[in-house]
């Protein structure tokens, strides 16, 4: 039963990736990355990992993706927006593409997975475990990833103050 | 009056846990999907269809009630067949699309407005055995987590029309649901601190044994919680006075203006399950889950055994489905009671309350609630004087408010008196 759900979840996600990148409208492009992921978060699902599921629906899906069509729609219409790659782009589209494919394909086959179904036992998330791992075993990584979003914040912060000066000056 | 029919949706959720409990667990995958959908198709789907159901009678009735005119009263019995000569009209309407709209998603995005809110009813535990098995570990973080799936298909069916209202509907919703998220989340936190579980079910068991038990007085910091969630699910859920996103005074109908038929129902649907599922989490955090103020019930399902199925067993999950409706119709009514009460903010007003307000109080509070949780022992005598001071608090809260309705009742027959004798047919 899981491996019928696992290809009908795969095909969704890999049938909504694919919209996404031959898509020409970016309204549509960000409704299929939206099946996409939750094609991964089902993924997560199946495989018990259901924390993950809803990090990846609450951060992804109810945020990102939120945020990206909310830019759109502030930006430009539809109607005049269509997208079309020029020369420069597709090249670095597809140096960046393989690039990232050949690191994946490594990553792949170096690590060592376990299976985990639903079915393991003691396939739970408590809360003082979950909160152990982020601020004990995986500090570094947190405390980076913060770090990032902070810049970012700054970053966005500072570019939006500095256009509301120009206007202002004008 | 308006929650005499919270019995019905009961019966409905309750009709499809009880073919859980007959089937049990059995051993080929296929007849599990078979009872899992069954389940779904009887029980959920039902559910969702009764709760939108009531939710629209109830809540022109209380409007009515509130702005002292009738209401419906002309499909059945005090207006309750209002709903279905209401959905049979819709049924029948033309089903208009805008020239200019975008097809594809304008089609789509009232299904993806209603789905995510049908799945976040799945993990609500209604009682003691009626939970949809396997209970999620983290049935918490997954109703939050997939009912911000909504917000996409509100924005797609403001984008997708083509319309200036419409956009402007849909821009309002994206910021309006991505600043009231945090306090939305941070408040949970607050629980989850106190607590240290996101399993619904176990937060539920956490709980019984009587009032005295339920988070709301478990610490003062979670009781604030409350009232910084119960503020935030109304933004969240675009509710009065958060309505900006369709707010018919200056936006048509906002997000929903080109739509008609069976997809604007579809929007309506979704809305009044949303406030469903948030007053059910509002219920399993802060009130106790099933469990009545006495802890009767509790007490009562502890002593049932469990080895096998017995009328006793579905009697009490019965009565404590009951209870936990019972809970979720009042928190329904207060958010209609708010809606029909107070004005509209404006935009930044909202935002400013959120960002300015909502946001700092509760960070305060998860802070505090982390501190109370270090310093405060279990059963220690400070935390028992706070729970019997903040029950106190509430005892005297509902007092008044029984004193008011009281005072009102007795008020309103009098002037209800001189203004009535409606004529027969203008209702």
């Amino acid at each position: 039963m899981e491996a019928i759900l696992f290809y009908i979840f795969a095909t969704l996600t890999v049938a909504g990736a694919i919209g996404v990148v031959t898509s020409r409208n970016i309204v549509r492009a960000a409704v299929q990355l939206l099946l996409a992921l939750l094609g991964v978060g089902a993924l997560y699902f199946l495989l018990a990992a259901e924390f993950l599921a809803a990090v990846q629906l609450v951060i992804y899906v109810g945020g990102t993706l939120i945020l990206i069509i909310f830019g759109v729609m502030l930006t430009a219409r539809a109607s005049s927006q269509k997208l079309q790659p020029s020369r420069t782009e597709r090249i670095a589209a597809i140096v960046s593409a393989v690039a990232l494919l050949a690191v994946l394909v490594v990553a792949i086959f170096e690590a060592n997975f376990h299976m985990r179904t639903a079915s393991t036992p003691g396939a739970t998330y408590p809360v003082r475990a979950l909160g152990q791992a982020l601020l004990g075993d995986y500090l570094l990584p947190f405390e980076l990833a913060s770090l990032l979003l902070l810049a970012v914040m700054i970053g966005a912060a500072y570019l939006a103050k500095k256009r509301a000066a120009d206007k202002d000056s004008q | 009056m308006v929650f005499a029919l919270f019995a019905t949706v009961s019966a409905d959720a309750g009709a499809g846990a009880v073919l859980r409990l007959i089937a049990g667990d059995h051993p080929n995958w296929l007849v599990r999907i078979g009872w899992d959908l069954t389940i779904i198709a009887f029980g959920f789907m039902a559910l969702a269809s009764v709760v939108g159901f009531i939710g629209i009678w109830a809540e022109r009735k209380v409007a009515g009630r509130i702005q002292h005119r009738h209401g419906p009263n002309r499909v059945g019995p005090i207006g309750l067949l209002q709903s279905l000569a209401d959905g049979i009209k819709l049924a029948t309407k033309e089903d208009l699309m805008p020239r200019g709209a975008d097809g594809w998603l304008f089609k789509l995005a009232p299904y993806l407005a209603f789905a995510p809110v049908f799945a976040a009813l799945l993990a609500i535990p209604f009682g003691p055995e009626l939970i949809f098995e396997p209970a999620l570990s983290a049935g918490l973080f997954w109703m939050i987590a997939i009912l911000s799936v909504e917000v996409i298909g509100v924005i797609l069916a403001g984008w997708s029309s083509n319309n200036k209202w419409s956009i402007y509907g849909a821009i309002r919703e994206a910021c309006q649901l991505i600043s009231y998220e945090i306090p939305l989340g941070l408040s949970i936190l607050v629980v989850v601190v106190a607590t240290g579980t996101l399993d619904l079910l176990q937060l539920s068991r956490m709980q019984q044994g009587g009032a005295g038990h339920w988070l709301i007085f478990h610490q003062p910091f979670v009781a604030l919680a409350f009232i910084v969630f119960f503020v935030a699910s109304l933004a969240a859920n675009k509710r009065a006075p958060f309505d900006l996103p369709e707010s018919d005074s200056e936006l048509v109908a906002g997000y929903h203006t080109e739509y008609s038929g069976l997809r604007f129902s579809l929007f309506y649907l979704a809305e009044y399950n949303a406030m469903f599922v948030m007053s059910a989490i509002m219920a399993v955090l802060f009130l106790g889950g099933w469990d009545d103020p006495f802890g009767l019930i509790s007490r009562w399902s502890a002593r049932i055994s469990r080895e096998h199925l017995s009328l006793e067993l579905l009697a009490v999950n019965a009565v404590a489905l009951s209870m936990f409706m019972l809970k979720a119709s009042l928190i329904i009514f207060v958010q209609m009671w708010v809606r029909w009460t107070l004005p509209r903010p404006r935009i930044d007003q909202v935002l400013h309350a959120c960002l300015k307000v909502l946001l700092p109080m509760s960070l305060v509070l998860l802070i505090g609630s982390a501190v109370w949780e270090l310093l405060v022992t279990e059963g220690s005598l400070a935390e028992r004087i706070t729970q019997w001071v903040l029950v106190g608090i509430a005892a005297v809260l509902i007092g008044l408010l029984g004193l008011m309705l009281l005072q009102a009742f007795v008020e309103g027959r009098g002037s209800q008196k001189r203004l009535s004798e409606p004529s027969r047919l203008g209702a």
